[in-house]
């Protein structure tokens, strides 16, 4: 399952998650990140994607098999990791400001280094001068900028997004990945970017795995041969973007219909 | 369901109510006037009293220093149930609310605790406490109490789970994810709920000292109960009622400087 190379940094080893529900979001998933890779998780709604972000987190525990990071076992919130979530995350009653300084007092750092590395990141997504503005007060776009500021800030070693610009209209969607793809060049940090759109995971990504229809598995395993760095805007029309694309919506396809399928029986 | 809603004019809204309250006073006052000349007809004043003998009661005890006095007794009882019983309310409902044991086995006695009709509870708090301070307080919590809990548990049930989950990513601690997550989430419950309880803890000042108390405005009542006098009857309703404007339009003021971070809609 794994290629030679250096151990993987995240490692998931047969792993089953059963809600108390009785949903069965994942079943035997089985698939091992490099470190400083930037993976792009695709698959139909519902397929037990997020679900992997929180057991890779520590969030959430496996009802069986084991989530190692690092060589060793998930136990308890995962050391060195930073998530961007679907939905807002941003604390509403703290300003840019404290949200941004929030991760850094959590971890007990002196006052006067952790306001220079807040406004240093403020300023690095571009929000100076939205310092003392509440999250109500910006826009969605704003608000992401805000986000990734909080989770930059403290450096973490593996960031895991889950589909965190499906919300934005398209244009600041295309901007956000330049500039995440910007900030995460050289910063030598692993990725897992969930998301459903087969785009934006050619475009980001060194890897992606296609996840089947729920309960979930690891389908088909991708690399992405675009070279670094790419200019976002022409990288859509190399040619090895689109046969890449069809390859892997050829895989997509039948588990989307699947969960569409199921989802009207359901509905 | 009209095309266009104009606004209302606040001027022509407080203008009515001002007619309306002048029409009122009087049309009793001029009621008892005519019975006055004519017993047959009119308001009795002995049941009923009247604005001027009202205002003249009022005026005489504001002379004997007596308003002054019962507004700060009663104040000074209802600030220290609500305190606390606001601090026990938050305390529970936060406990509660972020243990799941603990809220499953004490929230359901709280709900059937509420349901206790407090009136009945004071002249048990009498016989515990005295005539004192003691006895207004606790009744003043006892409504308070629940006013806040309610609030608070509801504050931290309604958090969003990805505030927590990210809180926790971020590096929160438990105590940490109470302090930055669930308090300041419930804050605006509770703060919404600042009004009722201000209102729930002079409620149970006043109906405490209604039932046994040597000083306060539910005192001033009940005394000229005892005397017939129902001019005084209705004068400490009257001090009660500006009370209560006063306290209400201060809380209102508080309120909605406490909450910055709310969009204003």
């Amino acid at each position: 399952m794994t290629s030679s190379g250096p151990p993987p940094i995240i490692a998931f080893r047969g792993v089953t998650k059963t809600f108390e529900s009785g949903y069965v979001a994942l079943h035997g998933v089985d698939f091992a990140i490099a470190a400083e890779r930037f993976v792009a998780l695709v698959g139909p709604s519902g397929c037990g994607k997020s679900t992997i972000l929180s057991l890779a987190a520590g969030l959430d525990r496996p009802s069986d098999g084991t989530v190692s990071v690092r060589g060793t076992p998930v136990d308890g919130i995962t050391d060195g990791v930073g998530f961007l979530f679907q939905r807002d995350a941003l604390l509403p009653w703290k300003t840019v400001r404290d949200n941004v300084l929030l991760p850094l007092q959590l971890r007990g750092a002196g006052s006067a280094d952790a306001r220079r590395r807040a406004a240093e990141w403020i300023g690095r997504v571009g929000l100076r001068g939205f310092e003392a503005s509440f999250p109500h007060q910006l826009s969605g776009g704003m608000r992401k900028r805000a986000a990734l500021a909080q989770t930059l800030v403290y450096d973490p070693e593996i960031l895991l997004m889950d589909e965190p610009f499906s919300a934005l209209d398209v244009q600041t969607r295309n901007l956000m990945e330049a500039e995440l793809l910007g900030l995460w060049q050289g910063s030598r940090k692993t990725v897992i970017f969930v998301t459903h759109d087969l785009e934006e995971a050619i475009a980001l990504a060194d890897e992606v795995l296609v996840m089947t229809a729920g309960p979930g598995r690891i389908k088909s395993r991708y690399d992405v041969p675009l070279p670094r760095p790419r200019d976002f805007e022409q990288v859509r029309f190399d040619p090895r973007f689109t046969e890449l694309y069809s390859k892997m919506w050829n895989d997509l396809r039948d588990e989307v219909l699947e969960s569409y399928a199921r989802a009207n029986a359901a509905g | 369901m009209r095309e266009q809603t104009r606004p209302v004019s606040a001027w022509l809204v407080f203008g009515t109510q001002l007619a309306l309250t002048v029409g009122f006073l009087v049309a009793w006052e001029l009621g008892v006037r005519w019975h006055a000349a004519d017993p047959k007809y009119g308001i009795d004043p002995f049941f009923f009293s009247s604005p001027s003998q009202i205002a003249a009661t009022i005026v005489t005890w504001w002379q004997h220093g007596y308003v002054i006095n019962d507004v700060l007794v009663t104040m000074w009882e209802t600030v220290l149930g609500l305190v606390i019983g606001g601090l026990i309310g938050i305390v529970l409902g936060i406990v509660l609310a972020s243990n799941r044991f603990l809220g499953a086995v004490f929230e359901p006695l709280l709900v059937l605790l509420n349901s206790i009709p407090r009136v009945t509870l004071v002249p048990l708090f009498i016989l515990w406490f005295g005539f004192s301070l003691m006895s207004k307080v606790v009744s003043a919590i006892v409504l308070v109490l629940f006013v806040v809990f309610f609030a608070t548990y509801a504050g931290i049930k309604d958090v969003d789970p990805t505030l927590i989950a990210s809180a926790r990513v971020l590096g929160a601690k438990r105590i940490d994810v109470v302090r930055h997550v669930l308090f300041p989430s419930a804050l605006t419950w509770i703060f919404a709920s600042l009004r009722s309880a201000v209102g729930f803890a002079l409620i149970g000042a006043v109906v405490a000292e209604y039932f046994g108390a040597s000083a306060g405005v539910g005192y001033r009542i009940q005394y000229s109960e005892a005397q017939l006098n129902t001019g005084g009857v209705f004068g400490g309703l009257a001090i009660l009622m500006v009370l209560v404007t006063v306290v209400d339009t201060f809380i209102r003021f508080v309120q909605r400087r406490l909450i910055v971070w709310k969009p204003a809609d």
